[in-house]
């Protein structure tokens, strides 16, 4: 690439930025600075303003008070020269899915009003550097995820900008992909660019340079990541080797004053300890479970609970109600040689696995790679073309509403009825599912309580606190006492803290014997379950307890392998593997 | 014990509340169908009212004169030009000084007196064809009122007598257009009502909810059906009544049996609704649908064009149409007081067709398991 000029020594001069939408405040007063030659991450959960704040520095809106200056103008005053500084990648990059990728590069290079003789130039660099040049040809449409993103970003650094925004270029690419999105990026900062790289995953904060973190519309912290993280140094540990069940363990550490949060990481817990308290009082607890304690570098997420002022109790005051399941036989789900095919392509590819009673058992893999077809014959959505698939030793396709009862089932993106108001919601969901009279009355009393729902029943679903639409939509699936819950990619895009309540109340349920189909592309939610099945190229490549995936790379440095790490090398294996098939065939 | 069964229930209410509780959508469901009721009623008239007349009268007898007197007097009438020679009257049509012209043979009134038949020549200007061919039947009648008044006096007889207007002798067009729309209006509210149901839940992710509990797609179907069929026919009855009470349309037939054919009616396009729905993935896939379904259905129903006039084929899939044989009942309560009989003609279609579309959209909800 060529280097930027050498640029004014700051990309980017957030000033006191508010940005109101009605009554909403969607950023409250943001300053900072962003440098060239640096990645800067744009963290925080969904709703936080990340792309506001990424569309008001590309000019796209004006801040309602505060200012913004890009490569040294001013967003609204110079927003037309702006756009020649600058690129921009929004979420759903605008490709043109019918046209190829050679013309979509060049709809954006006349977008851009680049000279046609240096077209070919242009494209030539964007190309290697994206390595997309063997698909020029290929339409935009026919991309696999990461590909897309590439030829987006291709797109982004058509006039070579000197301020690059990605917004959430890692939604929908899988481990390798992203890994090639980082090298593509880091290449670019050496160059001197500014890139802002907005992302939920709070992992994907830890690889920047500098970090503004975002919740609820405040900056809550910038600077270098790992000055963040130093802050929990002496404060985060491990339980290690314990004799007795993890997530009763946890649930009991998270009770004690002196924890701030704590969870499951495979078989061990990490614990972090509140600011100025001693760690003496863990100690003794971890000598009382047998267990070893051992100091462990804090992750971002850990510091980001931290930083919100600690996760949530341990103990789920919904598990605490129900009865524990009864039930003959040991296998709850179970699923042979499952197949599914769409036409000629086969999303599923004879998968089998036994999920015990209790268990919490996670279904993984990148998109496409056929874990939502699976996911959607085990609970009855979809019908096998081959294999079977049974639910507490039931044929979901066949049986019959009685059978149905006992499953519970939570959609992507909390699927509740907008129109409704929430105790319309509750009162549908008991019904449909055959609740009546003073039961149905008692049980939605029950939710309401348990979940504080109490203040909001008049309201829409969709005006809740994202931490209460979660509440809602896991009281509508439970309200009639599940055997098996599904979860389909329950936590995707929910703040920290919000997502260890609900996994307090997954783990509490099954501790009473519920059990928990989840499926999931977030890596670290992987480590909450009991089994992980890997899924890629609709075949199961993988199914073992979180601790030996991880145990199965190689570990270079000091660095402890993380379940990505385990899922990129678990996926080179195999596509190794066909290399070398297809190259035996060849010969 | 109640009728109906908590699941079933549940789903009802839920159905009512996502059509009614949004204030906006509930304006937009009864305001827009009574605002085209007074538009079309108005506004969109077929009626033709002030034409330019020319009249070449060769005859100049007592007939000729008689009908060109009654010619003039006539309402739709704003104007007579005696023309002098046949070239005087060509060129009046083709410089549309004229809509219509008539010709009245030398032998008119001797014909007329003998009892004989008394043809005339009739030229309509054809660039003009809707509002020629009314006033041309507006000509007829009068010509033929005028044969018959010569009946009495000659004793002859005379087959110059073509049309008559009987349920509706001043063709006064309001009559016609207000009950069509209360069944088209219905129609396309239920149909769009209907048609965004399931599409809309495909989109928010609640379908699969729906799914995975344990109702069944016959108790999704019904669940769905029954709101818009409450919708539907409310507003098909209020438009009944607009059409009596702001419209004056004379009410003759049986209120009893319209209720229930209408109910009959709106239930049949609920199941075609359904039926889009269920193969739609979003909301606009299903307006799109229901457009493409509507448009057609009004336009072979009679409505716009008699179905008597369309190609044969054409006229057997205007069967299948249940505005079709609706129409037909609600034409005939308001001015002609359609005998039980014929309405059970009518009704029995439409109930096939909805027994038909109910079940492949049941069918189609259930194969989405697959």
């Amino acid at each position: 690439m060529h280097p930027v000029d050498a640029a004014p020594s700051i990309a980017v001069e957030l000033d006191g930025v508010v940005k109101r939408f009605g009554a909403l405040e969607a950023l409250r007063g943001i300053h900072g600075r962003i440098l060239p030659g640096c990645l800067t991450g744009l963290v925080g959960p969904d709703g936080a303003g990340k792309t506001t704040l990424m569309r008001l520095m590309a000019g796209l809106m004006a801040p309602t008070a505060g200012h913004i200056t890009v490569a040294g103008l001013d967003s609204v005053r110079d927003s037309t020269a702006l756009s020649d500084n600058i690129g921009y990648m929004p979420q759903r990059f605008g490709l043109y899915e019918d046209l190829s990728v050679l013309e979509n590069l060049r709809l954006y290079a006349e977008l851009r009003g680049l000279e046609r003789r240096t077209h070919r130039d242009t494209f030539e660099r964007l190309l290697e550097f994206t390595r997309l040049g063997p698909f020029t040809t290929r339409l935009a449409g026919k991309l696999s995820g990461g590909m897309k993103q590439k030829l987006g970003l291709a797109c982004a650094l058509m006039a070579t900008p000197k301020v690059l925004l990605l917004d959430e270029p890692g939604v929908g690419v899988d481990p390798v992909s992203r890994q090639d999105l980082w090298r593509m990026v880091q290449a670019l900062t050496d160059d001197g660019m500014a890139v802002v790289w907005a992302t939920a995953y709070l992992d994907e904060a830890e690889r920047c340079a500098a970090v503004f973190l975002l919740n609820e519309g405040q900056l809550k912290f910038a600077g270098a990541p790992s000055e963040l993280t130093n802050r929990l140094k002496e404060r985060s540990f491990r339980l290690l080797n314990y004799r007795r069940d993890r997530r009763e363990l946890l649930s009991e550490v998270l009770e004690l004053t002196s924890v701030s949060d704590g969870v499951i990481q495979g078989n061990a817990i990490r614990v972090v300890l509140r600011l100025d308290s001693q760690h003496e009082a863990v100690a003794a607890f971890a000598a009382q479970a047998g267990a070893e304690l051992q100091p462990v570098t804090p992750r971002f997420e850990d510091a980001f609970v931290d930083l919100l002022g600690g996760g949530p109790g341990g103990i789920s005051a919904l598990a605490q109600k129900m009865a524990p399941v009864t039930l003959d036989g040991d296998n709850v789900v179970e699923c042979r040689n499952l197949t599914r095919c769409f036409g000629a392509f086969t999303a599923t590819d004879h998968v089998s696995f036994q999920v015990r009673k209790g268990e919490i058992f996670g279904l993984l893999g990148p998109n496409g790679a056929g874990k939502s077809t699976t996911f959607k014959m085990l609970c009855g959505l979809l019908r096998p073309t081959a294999g079977e698939a049974r639910v507490v030793g039931l044929d979901l396709r066949v049986a019959g509403s009685q059978a149905k009862r006992q499953l519970g089932y939570m959609a992507q993106k909390f699927s509740l009825y907008g129109l409704l108001s929430v105790q319309q919601n509750l009162e549908f969901s008991a019904g449909v599912y055959g609740l009546e009279g003073a039961l149905k009355r008692e049980r939605i009393k029950e939710m309401v309580q348990t979940f504080q729902l109490g203040k909001y029943l008049g309201s829409a679903p969709d005006e809740l606190p994202l931490g209460f639409k979660q509440r809602l939509a896991l009281a509508c699936a439970l309200m009639h006492r599940p055997l098996v819950l599904f979860l389909d990619e329950p936590t995707s895009g929910v703040d920290p803290i919000t997502r260890r309540e609900f996994w307090t109340h997954i783990n509490g349920l099954a501790h009473k014997g519920v059990t928990i189909m989840v499926t999931t592309h977030f890596m670290d939610e992987a480590e909450y379950c009991d089994r992980v099945a890997l899924m890629y190229r609709a075949k199961l490549i993988a199914l073992d307890t979180p601790d030996v995936l991880k145990a199965r790379v190689t570990i270079i440095g000091d660095q402890e392998p993380t379940m990505e790490d385990a899922f990129i090398h678990l996926i080179q294996e195999v596509d190794a593997q066909d290399a070398a098939s297809s190259m035996r065939e060849a010969a | 014990m109640t009728l109906l069964s908590p699941r079933l229930r549940a789903q009802i209410i839920k159905e009512l509340l996502s059509i009614l509780r949004d204030r906006r959508a509930r304006a937009l469901l009864i305001g827009p169908p009574l605002m085209q009721l007074l538009i079309f009623s108005f506004a969109a008239t077929l009626e033709v009212r002030h034409a330019a007349i020319a009249v070449y009268d060769r005859d100049g007898g007592r007939w000729s004169q008689e009908l060109v007197a009654q010619v003039s007097a006539a309402a739709f009438v704003g104007s007579v030009t005696t023309m002098q020679s046949p070239e005087q009257l060509q060129a009046a049509i083709e410089q549309r000084q004229v809509l219509l012209a008539i010709d009245i043979p030398e032998t008119f009134s001797r014909d007329v007196a003998a009892g004989r038949p008394a043809p005339l020549q009739v030229i309509v200007d054809g660039r003009r064809a809707n509002s020629g061919q009314v006033a041309l039947r507006y000509v007829e009648s009068i010509a033929g009122n005028l044969g018959a008044t010569i009946q009495a006096e000659s004793s002859g007889n005379n087959d110059r007598v073509a049309v008559r207007h009987w349920f509706n002798p001043n063709l006064i067009y309001q009559w016609f257009i207000v009950p069509s729309l209360a069944g088209t209006l219905a129609m396309f509210t239920s149909l769009i009502v209907t048609a965004l149901s399931i599409a809309r839940e495909r989109e928010l992710g609640t379908f699969d909810q729906l799914l995975v509990s344990p109702t069944t797609p016959t108790e999704i179907i019904v669940a769905k059906a029954a709101p818009a069929l409450v919708i539907g026919t409310t507003l098909g009855m209020l438009m009944v009544g607009a059409g009596v009470f702001a419209f004056g349309v004379p009410f003759t037939g049986s209120l009893g049996l319209l209720f229930l054919t209408m109910l009959l009616f709106i239930l049949s396009i609920v199941g075609l609704g359904l039926m889009i729905s269920s193969i739609c993935a979003t909301q606009q896939q299903a307006i799109l649908g229901a457009f493409a379904t509507g448009v057609p259905m009004i336009l072979m129903s009679g409505f716009a064009t008699p179905v008597e006039n369309m190609p044969t084929v054409l006229q057997w899939v205007a069967e299948a149409i249940p505005l079709k044989h609706f129409l037909i009942i609600v034409q005939g309560t308001f001015v002609k007081t359609l005998p039980a009989a014929e309405v059970a003609a009518q009704a029995w279609p439409m109930a096939l067709t909805a027994l038909v579309t109910l079940s492949i959209a049941t069918l189609l909800v259930r194969s989405r398991l697959q």
